[in-house]
C-alpha cells in the first residue's frame, strides 16, 4: 500500500477529517457543476438539432456564422464556402472556437477543476486524488493554447457583431427594423466581447507582459482599462453563457413559431 | 459583554493528538489569539502557540480556524455565531512541532532558491530612476507578509506531499513575478519559473488569493501573468521566432543561486 501523502502525511498534524470547515463550502462547487451541466446539455441539443436557428433577420449566435451547404437560405453571411462535406450540423463547426476559449479560461479552470473534478473542491477541503500533476503534463499543458483561443474568439466576436448590426434590417432587407431580437442579439455581442477582451490573456498581451509600463504610455492605458474590466472577468463569464443560451433559445421560439417577435419601430 | 466560549484546540506532536475541548471566559471585541492566550494563562500553561506582532503584520499566528487557514490575530469572535464552538488547529499543510506550531521552514528553503534581484549597472551619475507607474505595479506585492496562508491553502502540497520539491507555491510566484515585473531588474526568471518553481502544477483555483490576509490578488496579478510569460517563453511559437529573429535567445538566463539549491 502506498504511503499515506498530504494532510495524511506522517509529519503532520493527526487530524482524520478531511476538513474541519463549517461552512457551506459545497455549495459554489455544486451551483457551478448544475448550471454548467445544464448550459452543456442544452448547447449540445441545439448544436445537433439543425433546425429552428434562422428567423430572418436573427440568426443564433450558435450557428453563426453557418457556412455549410446545409443551411437554411438568407442564414449565411459568409457564403456557405466548406460545402457539403461536413456531415454535422453547421454549428458544431463554429462552436469549437468558443468552447475552446471558455474550456482554456483561467475562470472556468478554477470552475471546473473544482466542480468536476474536485481538485480541490474547496479551499482547504482534501482533494480525492492520489495523484496530481496539474497543468505541467499532457493534457492539461494544452491549456496553455488559451491566447490562440483568444484571437479566434475576437474574430468571432466581431462576426456576432455583425449579425448584431444585420438585425437592425427587417425581414424585407430594409434598414431601420428593431424588434426584442435585435435588443437581445445586442446585448449577447457586447456581453461576448467584454468577456473575451476581459481575458488574463488579453490583459497581458495588452500590456501585462511589460517590465516598463512608464516606457509604453498607450499600452499601460490600455492594461488599465483591460484591468478593470478582468477584476469582473468571472461576473463576465456567467452573463455572457447564459446570455448567449437565452439569445438561442429566444431566436428558436421565434423561428418554431412558438412566439413572435415585438416590433418597436 | 463578557461570555463563555467553547473551544477545540488541537493539542500533540508528530506522534500524534488529538482535539482538546475548552470553555474559555471572552470579551466582545477580542479576537481567537486573545482566547489561545487565555487557555495559556489560566488552563494550559503548556500550550503552545507562535505569535508575535498581535496586528496582522508579521504573519506568526497562522493557524485554522474552523477548518479555514487564518491569523488567529486577525479573526475577530465576533464573526462566530453565538454558541459556535470555534475548532483551531494548526497548518495541515507543514510538520507539526507542537500543538498549534508548525515547521515552516520548507517555505525558507524554497526561498534561497529564487534567484535574487539583479539591477542593471548604474548610470553615469549613480543614480537609479523608476517612474511612479513602475513603481506602483509591485507594491501590491511587497504588502506579502510571509504568513504562508497561501502556501498552507494549497492544494498541491497540501494534499501531495510528494511535490514539495518540485514546486515553490503561491508565496514564492508571487516573488518570482516582483522581480520579472520590476523594470530594472536583468534577469529573465521564465524557464526557471517552469522547470524549478513548477508553475505548471498551479491549476488556477484562487485559494491562495481567497486566504490572503493583505489581500493581494496572487492569482490574478501575479501567478497567471507569470504563466502568461512563460507561454510567451516555451509555448508561443509567435513570440518563439521573434526571440530567433531578434537573437534574444542569446541572452543569458537567470541560474539558481550556487550552494543554494536542494
Amino acid at each position: 500500500m502506498a504511503a499515506p501523502t498530504g494532510i495524511k502525511s506522517p509529519t503532520r498534524a493527526r487530524i482524520a477529517a478531511r476538513t474541519l470547515r463549517t461552512d457551506r463550502w459545497w455549495l459554489y462547487p455544486t451551483f457551478t457543476a448544475l448550471v454548467l451541466l445544464a448550459f452543456v446539455v442544452y448547447a449540445t441539443y441545439r448544436a445537433f438539432v439543425g433546425e429552428h436557428y434562422f428567423a430572418e433577420p436573427y440568426l443564433t449566435p450558435f450557428y453563426s456564422p453557418c457556412v455549410t451547404t446545409e443551411c437554411v437560405e438568407g442564414s449565411s453571411h459568409l457564403g456557405t464556402w466548406v460545402g457539403d462535406w461536413w456531415a454535422l450540423s453547421p454549428a458544431v463547426l463554429i462552436l469549437i472556437i468558443p468552447l475552446s476559449l471558455r474550456l482554456t479560461c483561467y475562470y472556468y479552470r478554477k470552475a471546473y477543476y473544482r466542480s468536476f473534478w474536485m481538485s480541490p473542491p474547496a479551499c482547504a477541503v482534501g482533494e480525492p486524488h492520489r495523484r496530481y500533476t496539474g497543468e505541467a503534463r499532457f493534457p492539461l499543458i494544452l491549456q496553455n493554447i488559451h491566447r490562440y483561443a483568444l484571437y479566434l474568439a475576437l474574430a468571432y466576436n466581431v462576426l456576432l457583431t455583425y449579425d448584431a448590426v444585420m438585425a437592425f434590417k427587417s425581414p424585407e432587407g430594409e434598414w431601420g427594423h428593431m424588434g426584442l431580437g435585435t435588443l437581445i442579439l445586442v446585448v449577447n455581442a457586447v456581453l461576448l466581447g467584454l468577456y473575451s477582451l476581459s481575458c488574463h490573456s488579453c490583459r497581458h498581451i495588452i500590456g501585462g507582459r511589460l517590465r516598463n509600463f512608464s516606457k509604453h504610455p498607450v499600452r499601460y492605458r490600455a492594461w488599465g482599462m483591460v484591468s478593470l474590466l478582468n477584476g469582473r472577468h468571472a461576473q463576465l463569464a456567467w452573463v455572457s453563457l447564459v446570455w448567449v443560451a437565452f439569445t438561442d433559445f429566444y431566436i428558436w421560439m421565434v423561428a418554431s413559431g412558438t412566439w413572435s417577435d415585438p416590433r418597436f419601430f | 459583554m463578557g461570555y463563555d466560549l467553547k473551544m477545540k484546540v488541537w493539542r500533540g506532536d508528530a506522534t500524534g493528538g488529538d482535539l482538546v475541548d475548552y470553555t474559555v471566559p471572552v470579551e466582545e471585541g477580542e479576537v481567537v489569539l486573545d482566547a489561545l492566550h487565555r487557555i495559556q494563562a489560566t488552563q494550559s500553561g503548556d500550550l503552545a502557540v507562535r505569535w508575535n506582532c498581535k496586528a496582522g503584520k508579521c504573519g506568526s499566528c497562522s493557524t485554522e480556524i474552523n477548518g479555514k487557514p487564518r491569523l488567529a490575530c486577525m479573526t475577530r469572535l465576533s464573526t462566530f455565531e453565538p454558541g459556535e464552538t470555534v475548532t483551531v488547529t494548526p497548518l495541515r499543510t507543514f510538520p507539526v512541532v507542537r500543538d498549534l506550531v508548525t515547521d515552516v521552514s520548507y517555505n525558507y528553503r524554497v526561498a534561497e532558491t529564487v534567484p535574487a534581484f539583479a539591477p542593471e549597472p548604474r548610470p553615469a551619475d549613480g543614480q537609479y530612476r523608476m517612474q511612479q507607474v513602475d513603481v506602483e505595479r509591485g507594491q501590491e506585492f511587497r504588502k506579502c507578509i510571509e504568513c504562508f496562508l497561501c502556501q498552507n491553502v494549497c492544494h498541491v502540497i497540501r494534499d501531495h506531499e510528494e511535490n514539495k520539491p518540485a514546486f515553490s507555491g503561491p508565496r514564492f510566484f508571487l516573488r518570482y513575478a516582483e522581480l520579472e515585473m520590476h523594470p530594472l531588474d536583468t534577469n529573465d526568471r521564465r524557464a526557471l519559473a517552469r522547470e524549478q518553481a513548477g508553475i505548471g502544477l498551479c491549476n488556477i483555483t484562487k485559494c491562495c488569493t481567497e486566504v490572503c490576509p493583505e489581500g493581494i490578488h496572487i492569482t490574478d496579478n501575479a501567478i497567471i501573468p507569470m504563466k502568461e510569460r512563460v507561454v510567451d517563453r516555451s509555448f508561443d511559437p509567435v513570440t518563439w521566432l521573434g526571440r530567433k529573429i531578434f537573437r534574444r535567445d542569446q541572452l543569458p538566463e537567470a541560474q539558481v543561486p550556487q550552494g543554494r539549491a536542494e
